[in-house]
């Protein structure tokens, strides 16, 4: 069980592992996450199931080393196992059955963007996607995100790659210049916060309802404990079990952001050790 | 030899150096002590003890077999009954079950059971090897939702009896509240693991990481050959107060806060990866167990100052008698007839404050107590850094959500029929925190043993009747 098939490195910070999860696989929606463990100490993490193939018995997990345990989880190969791995987790993502929509995913966030784009183009929606990432070394999944669009255009901060700017320019850009606002059902945006942030505050000007993936700190992912409260229209909503996908013209961002950075430094005390090669005889 | 009116003292670590480490408060009765205090049982020969336990131990005999020095006995009488004799040795409120029978306790201390208990317990665990029955396999087949109290009970009844069983567990370490939210201190988790470990050797199975309701649904269990199933699946979710500042940084359901302490040792970060800030002024709300074993988590990571904060009086507080005690020694502060308004943060969104409001006690409510009622004006501030709310739980609405025909009440507890737990749905049965809401561990295992009976009768049966 969890043994990892194959790993693919997509860029110096981002890997995509395909894991053998039968049970997983057979449920799994777009949308929804599992929670894994790498170590006995280990911590509990996120991560989105960025595709799934349910003859295969697999899950896709495609992660961004940026701490601890993704750093560990980095260092495992095939053959190896994820120790605990359960899922799936949350609420599928409701999507539209006809229309025409927007992705936008900003760095890791094009990996739980895919299997939303992937379903949406099995519906025959038109897609239009916007992927983006600080530099061109570091954008993901492109050949995939591009084989369910209709449209895909890229967007690079240091102008590197296509469009100069963040992907959260390059929507507005579009709502004035090219698309017809009224025509656009909806934007799905997945990535870091002030990317989605900044991603919602661009389509609401244009009045367009929007989708995100809300990312917070969790720990049992099955409404145990409350970690992965979220302000949402003025209510508390947990995203493990109410999302984590939410009306982000409703969310209270400025909270998701502090939250998300309770535990800083921890984090580093945590990575210190990783760059020390993981070793706990260090400590 | 004229009855001693006290009962023997339980010997304790010291509380100010407990305050500093995790390692279990009460250390157990010697050998000598747990001699002298049998001793002062009167082996009644009705005895109420016996009706104050919900499982009925037979608390007399086991007593009567240590006078006599024949410990193993003794653990048998207990175990005949109590499945998980160490455990509820260490966390029963004797002194609302059993003890509160005991005559003894008219005139002096009545006996010591839930301690006694736990020493014949804790002696098989050293002398002892609990054996393994012969198991003759019936070929029939359960389904056991949840790894606590009475998932446990009820699976290891059952593969005595020949089936062949599997628990479902979420989390990735099977025990329930015993792993995730009771603390070291009071229940050291080797117990609970060898617990485990001997469902385990009765040739039960359990699938840790395995939600059911998300991974496999009840009705796909069925599919998969399971003639029955139990649900032992608690009640986890946590409740907030829905006041002002809730979700600052540096507030804590109590789950959250026990889980990252108990289930993932926070406590040992940076050995563990799990972090927890806990700050130097804690204020705990409410006064169950459950608040009770986190303001002393608190007390234990580093705080000044730990506070209890309860809208009610001290008669009222729910915990256990011996873990208030306890936190008392331990120094920790209760704010009674208090109730938090709203919480105040600082620029950067961390806990910087509570305010709270005076009460006054009012007519009784509906559940006996009086009922809390503000004094106007009497609002002030607490000087806090954290806040953890223990305000009690309520079952995980994910499986009624996911069966069809399963029933469950508006508060979420599912609906059973009290003596056997079956619920709406033919074969299921539920019991424990599920049916009941938040209650205890005996309960739970009481529960468990019930439905394992009644899912027995069943089968054996083969009644299609429900
Ligand atoms: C529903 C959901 C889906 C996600 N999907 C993906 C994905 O597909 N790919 C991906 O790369 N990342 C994803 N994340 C984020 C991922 O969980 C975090 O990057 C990871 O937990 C970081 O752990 P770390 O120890 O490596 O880093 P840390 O150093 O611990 O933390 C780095 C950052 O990650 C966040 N984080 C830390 N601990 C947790 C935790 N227990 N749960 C959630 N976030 C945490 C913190 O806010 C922090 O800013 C998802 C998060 C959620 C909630
Ligand atoms: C901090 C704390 C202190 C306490 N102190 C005491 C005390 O001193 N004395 C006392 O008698 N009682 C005490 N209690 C109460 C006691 O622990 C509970 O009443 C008892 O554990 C209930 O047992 P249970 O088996 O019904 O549920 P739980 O112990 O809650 O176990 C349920 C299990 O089911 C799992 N689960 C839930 N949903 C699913 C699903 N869908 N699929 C798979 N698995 C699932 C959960 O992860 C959990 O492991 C305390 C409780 C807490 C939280
Ligand atoms: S992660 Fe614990 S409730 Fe959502």
């Amino acid at each position: 069980m969890n043994q990892i098939l194959r790993k693919r490195v997509l860029t110096p910070v981002t890997k995509e592992i395909v894991v053998a999860a039968p049970h997983i696989a057979r449920k799994a929606q777009p949308g929804q996450f599992v929670i894994l463990r790498v170590s006995q100490e280990g911590e509990r993490i996120p991560l989105t199931i960025a595709d799934f193939d349910r003859d295969e018995g697999t899950i896709t997990l495609v992660y961004q080393e940026v701490g601890y345990t993704t750093r560990l989880l980095g260092k495992l190969e095939p053959h190896d196992h994820i120790l605990d791995l359960a899922g799936p987790l949350g609420l599928p993502a409701e999507l539209p059955d006809k229309g025409r929509v927007i992705a936008v995913g900003g760095g890791v966030g094009v990996a739980p963007l895919l299997p939303k784009c992937k379903e949406l183009h099995r519906r025959g929606i038109n897609l239009i996607s916007i992927i983006g990432a600080r530099s061109s070394d570091l954008i993901i999944l492109e050949d995939e995100m591009r084989a369910c669009s209709d449209e895909l255009h890229i967007c690079t901060d240091d102008g590197s790659r296509g469009f100069k700017g963040f992907v959260s320019d390059k929507l507005k850009q579009m709502l004035e210049t090219e698309l017809n606002p009224d025509e656009i059902d909806e934007v799905i945006a997945i990535g870091p916060i002030p990317m989605m942030k900044a991603t919602c505050a661009a389509a609401k000007e244009f009045g367009v309802k929007t989708w995100v993936s809300m990312n917070p700190i969790m720990v049992d992912g099955t409404g145990m404990c409350g970690a992965c409260r979220v302000t949402v229209g003025g209510e508390t909503k947990f995203a493990c079990v109410d999302g984590p996908m939410f009306d982000g013209h409703l969310v209270d961002w400025d909270e998701a952001w502090r939250r998300a950075n309770s535990y800083r430094e921890q984090e580093q005390i945590a990575n210190e050790r990783c760059r020390c090669g993981g070793d706990r005889q260090w400590l | 030899m004229a009855l001693k009116k006290s009962r023997v003292e339980m010997p304790v670590q010291d509380s100010e150096a407990r305050k500093s480490n995790f390692d279990e408060v009460a250390l157990g009765y010697t050998e000598e002590m747990a001699l002298e205090e049998a001793a002062r049982c009167l082996n009644c020969k009705k005895p109420f003890c016996v009706e104050g336990c919900p499982v009925n131990v037979r608390i007399p005999e086991f007593i009567k077999l240590i006078t006599e020095k024949k410990y193993q006995e003794a653990i048998n009488v207990v175990k005949s009954t109590n499945s998980l004799p160490a455990v509820c040795g260490r966390v029963c409120p004797q002194e609302i079950q059993c003890e509160s029978k005991c005559i003894l306790g008219r005139r002096g201390e009545p006996v010591a059971i839930g301690r006694l208990e736990r020493f014949v317990a804790d002696w098989e665990m050293e002398h002892g090897n609990p054996e393994v029955p012969e198991i003759k396999p019936n070929g029939k087949k359960v389904a056991i939702v949840g790894a606590g109290p009475a998932g446990l009970t009820c699976a290891g009844d059952l593969a005595r009896l020949g089936y062949e069983v599997t628990i479902f567990e979420s989390l990735h370490e099977p025990g329930g509240v015993l792993i995730y939210g009771i603390p070291e201190f009071r229940l050291p988790k080797d117990i609970v693991r060898r617990e485990v470990d001997y469902v385990k050797r009765l040739g039960v199975k359990i699938e840790t990481s395995f939600i059911i309701g998300r991974t496999m649904t009840i009705e796909e269990l069925f599919d998969k050959g399971f003639d029955a199933v139990f649900i032992g699946s608690g009640a986890g979710l946590p409740m907030f107060m829905r006041i002002p500042g809730e979700n600052l940084n540096g507030v804590y359901s109590a789950n959250e806060y026990l889980t990252r302490i108990n289930l993932m040792k926070a406590y040992k970060f940076p050995e563990y990866d799990t972090p927890i800030v806990s700050g130097k002024k804690v204020a705990v709300v409410g006064a169950g167990n459950v608040a009770m074993d986190a303001v002393r988590c608190a007390l234990r990571l580093g705080a000044e100052k730990a506070m209890i904060v309860y809208r009610r009086g001290r008669e009222e507080m729910p915990a256990r008698a011996e873990e208030i005690h306890h936190a008392e020694e331990e120094g920790v502060e209760f704010h009674l007839l208090t109730k938090p308004v709203r919480i105040l943060g600082d620029e950067k969104g961390w806990v910087a404050g509570m305010e709270c409001i005076r009460m006054e006690l009012g007519e009784p409510d509906q559940s006996g107590r009086r009922r809390p009622v503000p004094i106007e004006g009497s609002e002030f501030v607490m000087d806090v850094d954290t806040v953890i709310m223990a305000l009690g739980t309520s079952p995980n609405p994910i499986l009624v959500q996911t069966t069809e025909g399963l029933d469950a009440h508006k508060w979420g507890g599912l609906i059973t029929k009290s003596e056997t737990g079956r619920t709406t749905k033919p074969r299921v049965w539920a019991g424990g925190d599920a049916v009941t809401g938040a209650a205890t561990v005996i309960l739970a295992m009481g529960a468990g043993k019930a439905a394992a009976k009644d899912i027995h009768e069943y089968l054996e049966s083969g009644s299609a009747d429900w």
